[in-house]
């Protein structure tokens, strides 16, 4: 089925032998520039669904298509480096400053030494943390908010067409989430960058995305757009619901 | 603590040059076990299957025994042999166990998320590997780094027993002269090289684990440089020590040194270079030497030489027990040659002022006052059947209480001091004319002979004659009073072994 989909899943399923299956057939189409947000409890496959996507893992049936290429074909290195990774844990490299680490995926591609700092300072610009103050910084010197704002930066550091995100505001206090993700969805924009995201936090799917997927016991049970997800009757879907402290507006900006 | 300052003052060229040794040992050995135990212990971490067997590996070579692993190395062509070679190897071995643990360990102790980051970003293994990984796990490698010096100074001082040469040398110099004072001269400097070792690696592994240098270009030129400067330090060391050389040996103790340092003087008297390799282990590592074409001669005993060197029983005649020996080295391409003129046998000795008040003269006239005395022996002499219990049987001696069981170097004391009445000790002992000890006569020939005999590689004394003309100004000269009086000079007044050995040469022309 040729179309625009920047990310494609069709029927891939993934499991480890003589166990239950960690995801039991996905099909589901990423566009550009699109958000889409899988919500699931802890368990459902949903960071499986993302190294999928950059071939940390392979299918074990169906397929998996990035712009319009199967993973398998794809030369792994080549791959990665096209798609920007964001970890909850961040995973910045504790000594590397804050420019080289924003700075390393250019360096990989072997960038002009002045293309990638001016490219470093210009997202650490972007991301809202000055470099006159913080490139030199230590990951070890910031707090968790700026990590996971440098860990936005270095994912975007090659304007990568397609950027995954495993619970990345997971770890930040309230006022720090709400401030990063509004943030973000600025840069988004701008940037025009397809996004997936998978969280186990429902509010942050509605402050988020333009398509919620809801994940349970390795499938799909629902994909659109939130207001579609508000209404649905489906148990499976109430009960993340029921845990958000505030019942979902009807629009989401 | 004034005479062991006086020592390492009167010492210094000596001292420097033992330091210089005992440092190109252990840098060039750790330096060599880095370079062979970093990659291994990335291997073992990438490949776990692997890594089990070769953490393995290293945890046996980690148990044997220094001396031990050097005894196996010996024999062995290429990496064997008496010299720093064999030192070289054991103590690379000894370093590489701490290297691939700790480099194993520290990869494994990484943050997952940061090994996930790197992978995701589309680092290829290799990247992964020396931009995050290796940097990352360098501080946990250098504190091996660390473990593994400290333990090659501690270790290197063993290697002098193999004629590697280093701050063993004083100790081991030290212990066969029972003089805590040249002890010291080694231990107290290989003592705060292992601290200065310690303290410096351990201010680049802070340094490293602030994380303010993240390249590690840094460590990697200061192994190189490490490496650079064992191979430095070892090459012109070594330098001289090949080719047409005359190679000296001697076992580790007094009177062998004593020896060495003479037959090395006359032949250098005779216009040949020499090399001297003394304080070499006993007699195993002094035999595999020569067998090996690392030294050209030394001087066994014969009855040493039946017993510990060719399994045979000893022939109680002196002169048969010589031919035995003779012909047995003969076969082996080796020249024993006539006997250096003293037997350094057992000798049962008493208090002069008894021998005299007692007219005691012979082991013979011993049986009529054993009754009332009290012996003591060394461990050894007591367990073995040629040693007391065929003492008392032949002499008929049976004294007022078992003998007494005591450490060698303290036995003469004892009998000076009178706490025992009769001892079994070495015939050439310096303590024999220091405590006023009288030797009685082995009038019934019970103890085999053991006459000092120079043993000397065939194809030398064809290729040197000069070996022979000094030889033959030694051979029938050297006494068992001179050899007591010179052993005293060397243990009791403390004077240099080289000293004592050229003022005895100018004595016999």
């Amino acid at each position: 089925m040729p179309s625009s989909a920047v990310v494609q899943f069709d029927v891939a399923a993934f499991g480890y032998p003589k166990r239950l299956p960690v995801l039991s057939g996905l099909t589901l189409s990423v566009e550009p520039g699109e958000i889409v947000v899988l919500v699931g409890r802890s368990g459902a496959g949903k960071s499986t669904i993302l190294k999928l996507v950059n071939r940390l893992i392979l299918p074990t049936s169906g397929a998996v298509r990035v712009e319009g290429r199967d993973t398998r074909e794809w030369d792994a290195i080549r791959l990665r480096r096209r798609i920007g990774y964001v970890l909850q844990d961040v995973g910045l490299f504790p000594h590397m400053s804050v420019e080289e680490n924003v700075g390393l995926v250019p360096r990989l591609e072997r960038w002009a030494v002045e293309r990638t700092r001016e490219r470093a300072h210009a997202l650490l610009e972007l991301v809202d943390l000055p470099p006159a103050t913080f490139a030199a910084r230590r990951p070890s010197e910031l707090s968790g908010g700026q990590r996971q704002r440098v860990g936005v930066a270095r994912a975007l550091a090659v304007g990568p067409p397609i950027l995954l995100m495993d619970e990345p505001f997971g770890a930040l206090d309230p006022v720090t989430r709400v401030e990063l993700q509004r943030e973000f969805l600025r840069i988004q924009r701008q940037l025009g960058t397809s996004v997936i995201l998978v969280t186990h936090d429902m509010s942050e799917a509605f402050a988020l995305a333009g398509r919620i997927g809801v994940l349970d016991a390795g499938g799909l049970v629902i994909c659109e757009t939130p207001q579609q997800v508000a209404a649905s009757h489906d148990p499976r879907v109430r009960v993340l619901l029921d845990t958000m402290s505030r019942p979902p507006e009807s629009s989401t900006s | 603590m004034t005479a062991l300052l006086h020592f390492l003052l009167t010492h210094r060229a000596e001292l420097l040059r033992l330091v210089e040794q005992h440092v190109a040992l252990v840098l060039l050995s750790t330096g060599v076990a880095a370079v062979l135990g970093i990659p291994a212990g990335i291997l073992a971490f990438r490949r776990p299957q692997l890594g089990g067997p070769l953490l393995f590996v290293a945890n046996v070579a980690q148990t044997i025994p220094s001396l031990a692993l050097f005894g196996f190395l010996l024999p062995l062509p290429f990496i064997g042999g008496v010299g720093p070679r064999t030192a070289l190897v054991t103590l690379t071995l000894y370093a590489l166990l701490p290297i691939v643990r700790t480099t194993v360990g520290g990869l494994k102790s990484l943050d997952p998320a940061v090994v996930e980051a790197g992978l995701a970003m589309g680092m290829t293994p290799r990247q992964l590997l020396l931009m995050v990984e290796l940097p990352l796990a360098l501080p946990s490698i250098v504190a091996g780094l660390r473990v593994a010096t400290v333990i090659g100074v501690g270790t290197a001082t063993i290697a002098a027993a193999i004629g590697a040469g280093g701050l063993g040398e004083y100790i081991f110099r030290g212990l066969s002269m029972v003089d805590s004072t040249t002890i010291l001269a080694g231990a107290i400097p290989a003592a705060v090289l292992a601290l200065a070792a310690d303290g410096g690696l351990a201010w680049f592994e802070h340094r490293l684990r602030s994380r303010r240098a993240s390249s590690f270009r840094v460590p990697a030129l200061a192994l190189a440089v490490t490496i650079a400067l064992g191979a430095v330090l070892a090459w012109s060391m070594s330098r001289g020590s090949a080719g047409t050389n005359v190679v000296v040996g001697s076992k580790n103790f007094t009177e062998q040194v004593v020896l060495g340092e003479l037959m090395a003087q006359a032949i250098e008297a005779e216009g040949l270079p020499v090399v001297r390799k003394l304080n070499l282990g006993g007699t195993f590592i002094c035999d595999r030497a020569l067998r090996s074409g690392d030294i050209d001669l030394y001087v066994e005993y014969t009855g040493t030489a039946a017993t510990a060197v060719f399994h045979q029983d000893v022939l109680h005649d002196p002169r048969q027990a010589f031919e035995q020996v003779r012909e047995l080295y003969a076969r082996a391409g080796l020249t024993a040659l006539e006997p250096l003129g003293f037997n350094n046998t057992f000798a049962i000795l008493v208090r002069t002022g008894d021998a005299r008040r007692l007219g005691l003269r012979t082991i013979d006239d011993l049986r009529a006052v054993a009754g009332e005395w009290t012996p003591g022996f060394g461990y050894e002499f007591i367990q073995r059947a040629d040693g007391y219990p065929g003492l008392s049987k032949t002499y008929g001696l049976s004294f007022r209480t078992a003998p007494r069981a005591m450490d060698l170097s303290l036995m003469y004391r004892a009998l000076g001091d009178g706490q025992v009445d009769v001892v079994a000790g070495d015939a050439t002992s310096a303590q024999i004319d220091a405590l006023d000890l009288t030797a009685l006569d082995d009038n019934q020939r019970y103890f085999p002979p053991y006459d000092a005999v120079p043993i000397i590689r065939t194809s030398a004394l064809l290729r040197h004659p000069g070996i022979g003309r000094a030889m033959a100004r030694l051979v029938g000269h050297v006494t068992e009073r001179e050899m007591r009086a010179m052993n005293r000079a060397v243990d009791l007044e403390h004077r240099d072994p080289a000293e004592v050995a050229r003022q005895f040469l100018a004595g016999i022309k």
